[in-house]
């Protein structure tokens, strides 16, 4: 049995979360509302973020191109995500949402750009 | 010289907003002065995600979020001119610009819309002791060398003050290979959200050091290393709890302060607590065709409601263009109690007011299980309950023209109860 | 090789620009050495910016003959050299009747010195004329002739007359030894050794040093820190005079001053320290500034403050200036403080001569009497700023938002001689970076201009000395 002490952050009251995991028994205590369980269960199991940076543009009117993962990747995955990102160099023009990696590290989710820049 | 229906100073969340509801509103000739190289403002900078919850109902990063805006302006065709910067605003509406290929111009505007943001406090304003080597930023300034020039600022970092431009470097820092040290905030309770409090800092095992400030800077060329000491109640450091940091950066993250410069020349009213401009229900300052929104009139902490407030101050400067608004003559004043720093705006014209007015406040402390209350000349009308308020959270009541059917109050206060 | 020069000034402070200045009148070869990257890195950038109107010091000293000529050369060189200067008049303060005779003590000694424009007020004339004074002030002593200048300004006006009249200027160059050689010396600095006939040395908290090895009488200076605090241009008009109080044996007390750029300075302590590099402020000094400010001026707002700072003085244990042909060839000005920044120019003309007599120099040929300093863009007439960014397009090019400083101006500040090297050589210049926001806005633009004009990388960009570079890397 594993006990967690979390943050909720679905709301501002920033409820303390213990959520406890006994095989494959997970319970949640301390939330004030049903977000909470769900936001305690998902840390737990399998906790994901956005990752946001930027990448190194060629000809951009800006010198560099900001960009992110099109959805969360596992928690876990952050720093060879953007090791990734960190590899990659790209040219203008680019569009906003254009995808700038394919499936990065496997995740099956791409990183897009979020900025239009257009050369220079 | 030229004149333009509608001018609006500053193309970033709140200029552009305001820009594109005027126009829908029916304005035909606005123009919108940046001084920066792009429209967006500070979204530029702002990489991370987070933004537009409540605008667009789904997660964008402020790139993205500006690009909504900035499409509008585009598709409007509503004019803009870039590295543009006003050095002067009369109270007749006379606008002096400069730039590097108009010189300098002065045009006059129908209706203004002061949309000029704010400044990070710096290190001299915070008097922080000791020596003044390179190595100490503003965490927007950071931000800015980083994610629009490229760069690296530092590589074992301390931050001082936990909002949430100060929360947000220390994750991105962290993300491009620096150390940060950790993160010292003066008060009891942080200035950052919760989520940015988690995901920024738990996540990289970053602590976040309440009740504490930095007492000296060490280093006389580059920073070397910091000293914090515990504060007490009164926010006074505590002899004795000192503790040394090695780092190489201090970033600070202490506060922003409304832009009011222009404001000022042009003889805008300032509210002493906001920094920015006294306005009425409709954002209009105290010079008449001169409104106000955003971080210009008072900080925020979520753009979605810079773009709403920008969206009404538009419209309404859309309407004082066109000579659609009259003085209602019954001011109500919106004044303060226990627990609420300000409000904005801080009158309402009964006369003509719309069916709702949304008041935004901040509260003083931190809050549990406290309600609002509001109190038209002295007598109860609302009460609610919230489970947590904190000043770091904008808070809101909306007061309706209809509450005013028995009699239109002088004075309407807003305050914390238990 | 050794290089030969006529004449080595150590030190490109007040006085040593102010002596390479003088000096370029004449037929002589001569070299400015500092060992910071610029000009006024030292006790120059760091004082309390006041042309003293004299009558201070004591009849007969240096301090005394040197203050007042000082001060009526400022008046006629600020327009000369184009630096800003204001004869803005000062009050010293008492604050008990009992102390009266010592503002007359001060007006004597100010009629003896020459000082013109001098009278004693009563507590209630003096608020009459500052609003913002304590009620507890009881009498003041007001001299017309005081003023407030731009220490930047004046120091790089003079350094860049100075060049332009053929000095030269050698930076990030320490003395660390001298050496009698045949009827000159050689200077043995960390760049090598620099072979010179005369020597000045204005080296400022550094001048015994070099003064001990030449001469015979041992002279000390003892570094005093100096705390201020500046407040933004809003509180600038507080008080419209330099607010003194009756001095003490630290030096002229804490005073409460408009600068020529509008701002409010309140400043200095006096805190005598081992560190001749030791500019750090401390919580006890600025707490202790504030106090003493407050019995002039009680409420200064200090939600205004914009930025705090330390100088060191170079205070001498003999209490006088040190100027003259101290040893055969050198030339000393040291223990150079308050009123150092006003004497100056007089200290400059002074060494000048005896160096010009010494040698046989004659004046040269085509002496530029005059400089004009960069353009303050904002400052000018809407028309006449239209028509410069029409001739040159980066002065409307605004970079600095806080105190309207263009690309222009920053441009200028690189390219002119000696030029800017350091992102506070420009702010030194042309105050880029000097408003209420601190270069928050503006370092990154500033910073690229300057990697651009002086063709480096962006993370070679530094603040003032090698060492203070503020990129770490490129991402």
């Amino acid at each position: 049995m594993k006990k967690y002490e979390l943050t909720c952050i679905q709301c501002p009251i920033g409820c303390a979360l213990t959520v406890t995991v006994d095989g494959d028994n997970v319970t949640v205590d301390g939330n004030t509302c049903p977000r909470g369980r769900v936001y305690g269960i998902n840390e737990v199991t399998h906790p994901s973020r956005t990752v946001t940076s930027t990448v190194y543009i060629e000809g951009g009117a800006l010198p560099r191109l900001s960009v992110k993962t099109k959805t969360d990747i596992p928690k876990d995955k952050i720093f060879d995500v953007m090791a990734e990102i960190k590899k990659k160099k790209t040219k203008a023009p680019v569009n906003s949402g254009d995808v700038i990696i394919e499936n990065v590290c496997g995740t099956g989710v791409d990183v897009i750009a979020t900025k239009t820049v257009k050369e220079k | 010289m030229k004149h333009y229906d509608i001018v609006i100073i500053g193309g970033g969340p709140a200029g552009l907003a305001a820009a594109v509801s005027a126009h829908e509103a029916g304005a035909k000739d606005i123009l919108i002065l940046e001084r920066d190289e792009r429209l967006g403002g500070i979204l530029n900078q702002c990489i991370h995600n987070g933004f537009g919850l409540h605008t667009f109902k789904e997660e964008l990063t402020g790139p993205e979020y500006a690009e909504r805006y900035i499409k509008k302006v585009l598709e409007y065709g509503i004019p803009y001119k870039l590295k543009s910067i006003v050095a002067d605003i009369s109270d007749k509406r006379e606008i002096l610009y400069i730039s590097a290929e108009e010189g300098a111009v002065t045009i006059e505007a129908g209706a203004i819309v002061l949309a000029m943001g704010c400044r990070e406090r710096p290190r001299g304003a915070l008097g922080i002791p000791g020596y003044r080597p390179a190595g100490i930023f503003t965490a927007g300034t950071a931000q800015r060398l980083m994610n629009i020039e490229g760069y690296l600022v530092g590589k074992k970092v301390f931050i001082l003050g936990s909002g949430d431009i100060g929360l947000i470097m220390a994750r991105r820092m962290t993300l491009e290979g620096a150390e940060v040290k950790c993160v010292a905030e003066l008060m009891p309770y942080s200035g950052g959200l919760n989520r940015n409090i988690v995901q920024c800092l738990n996540d990289f095992n970053i602590p976040l050091k309440l009740s504490h400030t930095v007492t000296k800077i060490h280093g006389k060329e580059r920073v070397t290393g910091i000293t914090i000491s515990k504060v007490d109640e009164n926010r006074r450091p505590i002899p004795g709890t000192e503790e040394y940091y090695d780092c190489d950066t201090l970033l600070l993250s202490c506060g922003l302060l409304p832009e009011n410069e222009l404001s000022k020349s042009a003889g805008v009213a300032l509210d002493r607590v906001t920094g920015g401009p006294v306005v009425d229900d409709k954002l209009q300052t105290s010079v008449p065709g001169i409104f106000a929104c955003g971080n210009v009139l008072h900080v925020h902490d979520l753009v979605d409601y810079v773009s709403e407030e920008a969206e009404r101050a538009g419209y309404q400067a859309y309407r004082y263009a066109a000579g659609e608004t009259a003085n209602g003559g019954e001011t109500v004043k919106l004044t303060v109690g226990h627990g609420v720093r300000y409000t904005v705006p801080q009158s309402i014209d009964a006369g003509t007011m719309a069916d709702s007015v949304i008041v935004r406040f901040r509260v003083a402390d931190v809050y549990r299980d406290r309600s609002i209350a509001v109190y038209y000349d002295g007598k109860l009308i609302k009460r609610t309950k919230k489970r947590i308020m904190a000043p770091g959270e904008m808070e809101q009541i909306s007061v309706r023209k209809d509450s005013f059917a028995e009699k239109t109050p002088d004075t309407i206060t807003v305050c914390v109860e238990d | 090789m050794t290089e030969r020069y006529d004449v080595i000034i150590t030190g490109a402070g007040v006085v040593g620009c102010a002596v390479a200045r003088e000096l370029s009148k004449y037929d002589l070869k001569v070299l400015v050495l500092e060992k910071e990257e610029d000009v006024c890195s030292g006790t120059s950038k760091a004082n309390s910016a006041i042309v003293h109107a004299g009558y201070d010091a004591i009849p007969g000293t240096l301090k005394a003959k040197m203050n007042v000529r000082g001060a009526e050369l400022i008046r006629r060189l600020s327009k000369t050299l184009d630096f800003s200067y204001s004869q803005c008049g000062s009050f010293v303060l008492c604050f008990d009747e009992n102390d009266i005779p010592k503002l007359k003590e001060l007006y004597d000694r100010g009629i003896k010195n020459g000082v013109e424009g001098l009278s004693i007020i009563s507590g209630d004339e003096a608020r009459a004329l500052e609003p913002a004074l304590s009620d507890k002030v009881a009498a003041a002593l007001w001299a017309k002739t005081a003023g407030i200048v731009c220490p930047f300004g004046m120091t790089v006006a003079f350094a860049e007359n100075a060049a332009a009249n053929g000095v030269e200027f050698t930076f990030l160059t320490k003395a660390e030894d001298i050496k009698r050689d045949g009827g000159g010396f050689v200077l043995v600095t960390d760049k090598g050794e620099f072979y010179t006939k005369y020597v000045v040395n204005a080296a400022g908290v550094y001048s015994d040093k070099l003064h001990n090895v030449v001469c015979k009488d041992e002279i000390k200076v003892i570094p005093r820190r100096g705390e201020y605090v500046l407040l933004d241009k809003e509180a600038g008009g507080l008080v419209s005079r330099t607010i003194f109080q009756l001095p003490t044996k630290y030096g002229k007390g804490v005073l409460v001053s408009p600068t020529v750029h509008g701002n409010l300075l309140i400043g200095p302590s006096a805190v005598d320290i081992d560190d001749r590099g030791d500019t750090e402020t401390t919580a006890d000094g600025t707490a202790g500034v504030k106090a003493q400010a407050a019995l002039s001026v009680p409420d200064i707002p200090y939600n205004k403050t914009i930025t705090g700072f330390a100088g060191i003085r170079a205070h001498e244990v003999h209490e006088d200036f040190i100027i003259g042909e101290t040893a055969d060839g050198f030339f000393d000005a040291a223990g150079i403080e308050s009123p150092g920044l006003t004497a100056a120019p007089a200290i400059g003309e002074y060494l000048a001569k005896l160096i010009a007599d010494k040698s046989g120099a004659s004046l040269k040929d085509g002496f530029i009497s005059e400089r004009k300093g960069i353009p303050q863009v904002a400052k000018l007439p809407v028309n006449e700023r239209a028509e410069l960014i029409k001739q040159n397009p980066l002065y409307g090019n605004i970079i600095c938002r806080c105190e309207n400083i263009s690309e222009g101006e920053i441009v200028d500040a690189i390219r002119r001689k000696p030029g800017a090297v350091s992102l506070d050589g420009i702010k030194r210049r042309v105050r880029q970076g000097m408003g209420r926001c601190q270069a928050g806005f503006c370092t990154p633009a500033a910073t690229a201009i300057l990697a651009r004009e002086l063709g480096i990388p962006v993370e070679q960009v530094t603040k003032n000395r090698p060492g203070s570079e503020q990129i770490k890397e490129s991402l």
